[in-house]
Order: C-alpha cells, then sequence, then structure tokens
C-alpha cells in the first residue's frame, strides 16, 4: 500500500515506465526526505541567524511562545492536510475557529465552571457540526470543495457575528481552569502544545498506517481508480472535511484558552490562508495524493520560526505577510523543479 | 413555430433567465424595505458600490472559464492604490502615474500566469502565494497609514455623471469594459480558445494552440483589471490603504461562479457575470437599506452561493435520472408492444 505516497501518485503514469517502477519508487521516497530536509535546515537557518543576531530568541520562555503559536496552526492543518489529500480543500476552517470560539465563550459567560474536557468537548461537536456541513455539500451535494466551502466561510463568519451580536469575549469571561490550558503544566509544556503534538501524530499514524488513511491517498491520486478498487469516495472524503471541522472547532477552544479574548471579526479570519500555507509548504499537494503529517509539522513550524524571528528581531511586522507569501512561493516553486527533474532522471534512465 | 423557438431560448438561457428573476426578487425585496429605492437615482447610484467587483469578475469570468482561479485581485488592488499614493506623495504626477500603476497591475498578473505555467502549478496555489506577496509589498511599503491628498480631479469619481443625466461614471467604464469582454469571450477566436483550453487543455496542446501563452496572457489581464478597479476604489475612497478591498476576492469568485460559470473550466458566459453581479449587488444594498450588517448579509450571499451551485447540479442530476427511467419504461413499452402484436 505503501506505493500511494512513492511511487503512482501525483506523478502522471506515463512518466513511470514498468521496469524502472521501483527505482523511481526509490528516487520518489529519497526526495520526501530530502525536501523534508531542506524544510529543517530551513527553520535551523532562520533560528541560527536570529539567535545569533538577538539573545532573547533562544530562550525557553521564547521556544515554548513559538510552539504555542504553532499549535493551534497545528491542529487545523492535520485536519486540512487530510481533506489535500483527497484532492478537496477546506477553505471554512477560520470560520469555524472563530464559531466555536464565540460559542463556547458565550457559554462560559453563563456557565463559569465547566470542566476542561467538557468546553473542548463542546468546542469539537461544534465544528464537527460543521464540517459535517461541509463534507455533506461536497460527497453528495456535488458541490465543487472550493465553492462549498467558500459559502461555508462567509455563513458560518455571519453566524459568528449574528450569535455574538458583534460583542467579543473578554479575558474576564474565561475561566481560570481553561486558561491553564495555555500555561506550562507537565514537562515545562502546556497541555495546549501536547494536545497538538497528539492530535498530529494519530493523525500521521492514521494517514500512514490504517486502512483509511491510505484510501485517502488512494482517492487523491486516483479517484476513478479508487472508486473501482470499490473505495467508498464520498464516505471517506465526508469524514475528512469531519476532521477537519471538528479539529478546527477544537481549536477555537483553544484560541480563547490562548488569547482569553474572542473578537467576532478577528477570531480566525484569513486563518485559513496560514493552514493551507503550512500545508503546502510541507509538501502536500494541492493536487491530492501526496504528502503527509509530517511535512506539514515542519511548515507550521517554519512558518512559526519566521513570524517569531521577525518580532524577536524587531523587524517590522509589515515584512510578515510579504515573507509568508514568498516562501510559499519558493517552497511549491522547489517542489515543482525538484520532482521534473526527478522524473527527467527516471525516464533518462530508462 | 414561436412556441418552439421560445422552448429553444428558454432551454439553451435556463440559468440567465433563472438570475433574470432572482434579480427581480432582489429589486422587488429591495423596493418592499424602503421606499427610496425604487427611484431612478437610487438605483443609478448604488451600482458605484459594486464596480470594482464587477470590473475583477469580468476577467476572473476568462480566469475560471480557463479552468483556473485568481485569488491575489485583491491584493493587486490593494497595491496598486499604495504605490499610486506613494507616486503622488512624491509628486509623480498622476498622468504619468496611472498608466504606471496600471503597467505594474499587469506585470503582477503576468507573474502569476508565468509562475502557473513555468512550474507547472495550480493557480490556486500561486495566487495563494502572491495574494499574501502583494498585499505585504504593499504593506512594507506604506507600513500602518493612509496615503490621501490626490488632486481635485482624480478623487470621488462615484460623484461625477454624465452631464445631463443621472449615470454614474464607474458604472459607465464597467459597461464599456462588459462590452469589449463579451466581444472578446464570446465574438473572437482568442475567447473560443478560453472556451477550447478551459475543455480540454491537453487536446488544446496536441492542437498545437500556445496554451500556456493564452493563460499567462488572461492572468495579465485579470491583473490589469484589478488595476483599473483599484484606480477606482482610490478615487471613490480618495485614499488608500494596504489593507483596502481585503477579502474582495471571495466577492469576485462569488458573483463569477453565481453567474453560472464553472469552476471546472468550458463553462461561462459574460452576460451570466453581469446579471448575477446586480443580482448580489441589489441584494447587499437592500439588506444595508433594511439595516442588515455587512456581515449579516455575507450569510445571505454565501447562502446563495451554494445554492446556485447545488440546485442547477441536483437538478441536472434528477433529469438525468429521470430520462434514463423514461428510456427503460419506453423500451419496456415497446417490448410489450412487439410481444402483443406477434
Amino acid at each position: 500500500m505503501r506505493r500511494d505516497e512513492a511511487g503512482a501518485a501525483g506523478q502522471p503514469l506515463h512518466l513511470t515506465v514498468p521496469r524502472t517502477e521501483g527505482r523511481a519508487r526509490a528516487i520518489n521516497r529519497g526526495l520526501a526526505r530530502f525536501r523534508d530536509l531542506g524544510l529543517v535546515v530551513a527553520i535551523a537557518a532562520v533560528a541560527i541567524t536570529t539567535a545569533v543576531r538577538s539573545p532573547q530568541f533562544a530562550t525557553a520562555a521564547n521556544l515554548q511562545r513559538i510552539m504555542l503559536d504553532i499549535s493551534l496552526l497545528l491542529l487545523v492543518a492535520t485536519g486540512q492536510t487530510m481533506v489535500v489529500l483527497t484532492r478537496n480543500i477546506d477553505l471554512s476552517v477560520g470560520s469555524v475557529l472563530g464559531l466555536s470560539g464565540i460559542v463556547v465563550g458565550f457559554m462560559l459567560k453563563s456557565h463559569p465552571d465547566m470542566a476542561v474536557p467538557a468546553i473542548l468537548g463542546l468546542g469539537a461537536g461544534l465544528g464537527l457540526l460543521a464540517g459535517a456541513i461541509n463534507g455533506a455539500l461536497v460527497s453528495w451535494g456535488r458541490v465543487p470543495a472550493v465553492i462549498a466551502t467558500l459559502g461555508t466561510l462567509t455563513v458560518y463568519r455571519g453566524l459568528v457575528f449574528i450569535f455574538s451580536g458583534g460583542q467579543q469575549v473578554n479575558p474576564q469571561d474565561v475561566p481560570r481552569q481553561l486558561l491553564q490550558v495555555a500555561r506550562p503544566g507537565q514537562l515545562g509544556l502546556p497541555p495546549m502544545v501536547l494536545m497538538a503534538l497528539l492530535v498530529a501524530t494519530a493523525g500521521w499514524v492514521v494517514l500512514r498506517y490504517t486502512r483509511t488513511g491510505r484510501a485517502m491517498y488512494a482517492i487523491g491520486s486516483n479517484p476513478d481508480a479508487a472508486r473501482m478498487r470499490g473505495l467508498q469516495a464520498g464516505r471517506i472524503v465526508f469524514l475528512t472535511y469531519l476532521i477537519s471541522g471538528a479539529l478546527s472547532g477544537f481549536a477555537g477552544v483553544l484560541y480563547a484558552a490562548r488569547f482569553a479574548t474572542v473578537n467576532p471579526a478577528s477570531a480566525g479570519t484569513g486563518f485559513e490562508l496560514q493552514v493551507i500555507a503550512a500545508t503546502v509548504i510541507g509538501g502536500t499537494s494541492i493536487l491530492g495524493g501526496r504528502g503527509g503529517i509530517p511535512g506539514t509539522f515542519l511548515g507550521a513550524l517554519l512558518l512559526g520560526t519566521i513570524a517569531n524571528a521577525l518580532a524577536v528581531s524587531g523587524v517590522s511586522g509589515f515584512w510578515q505577510r510579504a515573507i509568508e507569501g514568498a516562501v510559499i512561493l519558493a517552497a511549491v516553486a522547489v517542489d515543482a523543479v525538484i520532482r521534473r527533474q526527478a522524473a527527467r532522471g527516471v525516464a533518462g534512465r530508462a | 413555430m414561436l412556441k418552439e423557438r421560445m422552448r429553444e431560448l428558454v432551454q439553451h438561457n435556463a440559468y440567465e433567465l433563472l438570475l433574470v428573476i432572482l434579480l427581480a426578487g432582489s429589486m422587488a425585496f429591495s423596493a418592499s424595505l424602503s421606499p427610496y429605492f425604487l427611484t431612478v437615482t437610487t438605483l443609478f447610484d448604488m451600482t458605484s458600490q459594486f464596480m470594482e467587483i464587477g470590473l475583477m469578475s469580468l476577467a476572473m469570468t476568462l480566469v475560471i472559464i480557463l479552468g483556473q482561479i485568481d485569488l491575489s485581485v485583491a491584493s493587486i488592488l490593494a497595491l496598486v492604490g499604495v504605490v499610486l499614493g506613494l507616486l503622488n506623495e512624491g509628486g509623480v504626477a498622476l498622468g504619468f502615474a496611472i498608466p504606471a500603476v496600471l503597467a505594474l497591475a499587469t506585470l503582477l498578473g503576468l507573474v502569476n500566469g508565468w509562475l502557473a505555467v513555468t512550474f507547472r502549478l495550480p493557480a490556486l496555489v500561486v495566487t495563494l502565494g502572491t495574494m499574501a506577496l502583494y498585499r505585504g509589498i504593499g504593506q512594507i511599503l506604506l507600513g500602518d497609514r493612509s496615503t490621501y491628498g490626490f488632486p481635485g480631479w482624480f478623487v470621488s469619481i462615484d460623484f461625477r455623471y454624465i452631464p445631463g443625466t443621472p449615470v454614474p461614471l464607474p458604472l459607465v467604464i464597467f459597461a464599456t469594459f462588459a462590452v469589449l469582454f463579451y466581444v472578446l469571450l464570446h465574438r473572437t477566436t482568442f475567447g473560443r480558445l478560453v472556451y477550447a483550453v478551459g475543455s480540454n487543455a491537453e487536446a488544446c496542446r496536441f492542437s498545437g494552440i500556445a496554451v500556456d501563452r493564452l493563460q499567462v496572457l488572461v492572468f495579465g489581464l485579470s491583473g490589469l483589471m484589478a488595476g483599473i478597479a483599484g484606480l477606482m476604489m482610490t478615487s471613490r475612497f480618495a485614499s488608500a490603504r494596504w489593507d483596502m478591498a481585503n477579502g474582495l476576492e471571495l466577492d469576485v469568485i462569488t458573483t463569477v461562479v453565481l453567474g453560472g460559470t464553472s469552476i471546472f473550466g468550458g463553462r461561462g458566459t459574460i452576460v451570466g457575470t453581469v446579471l448575477a453581479l446586480f443580482v448580489m449587488g441589489t441584494l447587499r444594498y437592500g439588506m444595508g437599506l433594511a439595516n442588515v450588517l455587512p456581515q449579516n448579509q455575507s450569510v445571505v450571499i454565501g447562502l446563495l452561493l451554494i445554492v446556485a451551485i447545488f440546485v442547477p447540479e441536483a437538478w441536472r442530476a434528477w433529469r438525468a435520472r429521470s430520462r434514463r427511467r423514461a428510456q427503460k419504461g419506453g423500451e419496456a413499452r415497446a417490448e410489450v408492444a412487439r410481444d402483443s402484436a406477434g
């Protein structure tokens, strides 16, 4: 089943001559590793240059801040990676995050002593519902993913405003037990960071070792073939939207825990772009079938490190957006060039 | 004969007719909300609110028929406003600055197309990157302030009318471009090629059509229209900021898709886009009259988008199924007739 990830996926079939398929697979797998290594080098380069120039970068407190910053991104990007692997996209994640943050925040105003698992469950449940609507539209409504989730992006954001009446959730509304989630606990890491790492690991295991996970790759690399093999493409795509929605809802609660403020206009607005950026920088192909969680983790880490490095080294925050855009372009362009070279190399040796 | 013709007309333009009905509905809705809606001046003045979206939608129609998407248009719009403002502050006459920023906008669009073609990348990813990059450059250039101080002749384009009529200038500009794009898409070889490439790029490539060049050109066109929209918005607000028109690309895409252009490419019309633009504009304006908050208006627009895609698709599927059933029924009847005859 591995070959979904390495050989046949993404690569147009006519490029891989049967006799060399094994070699192509090996080259491809090598490339994936090379790519992840490249990201690690990029992250290290950013980290080292910043650490040399400003001493406050390499402190425990700052590293913790980076981890806190990327944990929201990592959570939502884990779901997004699954959606994108099936050759779909979920643009509504930022709105789902905002919706869950606002609804949960307002619940906490009236029920300040809710237990943390219950709060998190509520957020995830809301997200699950939102994801179910997305999934139903895409899987059974035959609405193209871009359109369906572009629509729900605006609808869910509108619901945030309707529900909140334009009021924001203020720090005094967020109870202490929830704030603790974003404060250092065991191992010196905030529970929120551990949750994100745990979810990402679970996502990695699902994608790599389970039948459902492999089916996600198969559907993304060749939907027709997957259907002929008897895979229930609709059901699996629906599932990826459920996961993406639930994780976004979950992240909405953590957003409230991290920032203690949920503003209906700004909570999660534009977050979908960062999430997709992390996914794409991590090497998951927007055309589906290729990529995975380790890359997404590195993509999120690179984005988080750059943002933090800019802040720490006193570069104006105005540079962040342009640099993020350039990083996205550089990552996908380098990816494309390497793949083409590899394809040419394989064809040449055949 | 006439009946036949009518039926043909309806069948071939079913979606456009649906949009006309929607437009009438949204106008009736707006009129019921405010007695001030159905006046000539209101109807004309309201259009100035969405002519930038309209200008960008025209080019976006071509982009989407090609099977591509351009998420960077609102960012190009903002960057054009920022650069124009800075040139103006630097004492460059607008007579030079305006052609310069339009050239810049076209260049930014061409860069989108070039990146997509050269690296064989989906336009969704490329323009996602340039959306952040272009707006980010505007942010670096201008920082967190506004630029204003434009000369009097340049600002408030929405308060200029064709002399002696209530027709505002932005509407005239949009109408001119709408006609140009109609001709370009529906009456020229270039337009036919856009459809052909959108339906089957591979076949076109094998037929010797310069698919890549066409794609780069269409993205350049999209950049140019975003630039013109940028001039218009800067004139309307008499100022520019890096975050102007934030998220407007969604409105543009919604307009095009609501207008019946298939997101998979190969299908769509300028007439549909123009109708959808007015449906959305009227609806938003009417809701504004009814004191519906802009954020809540978005819910209606979002729902409209989903319904606009979902309903025709479901209808097509239902028709196909019932036709198949009818066919089967027909065969069975024929068999029964044969049996009884034998």
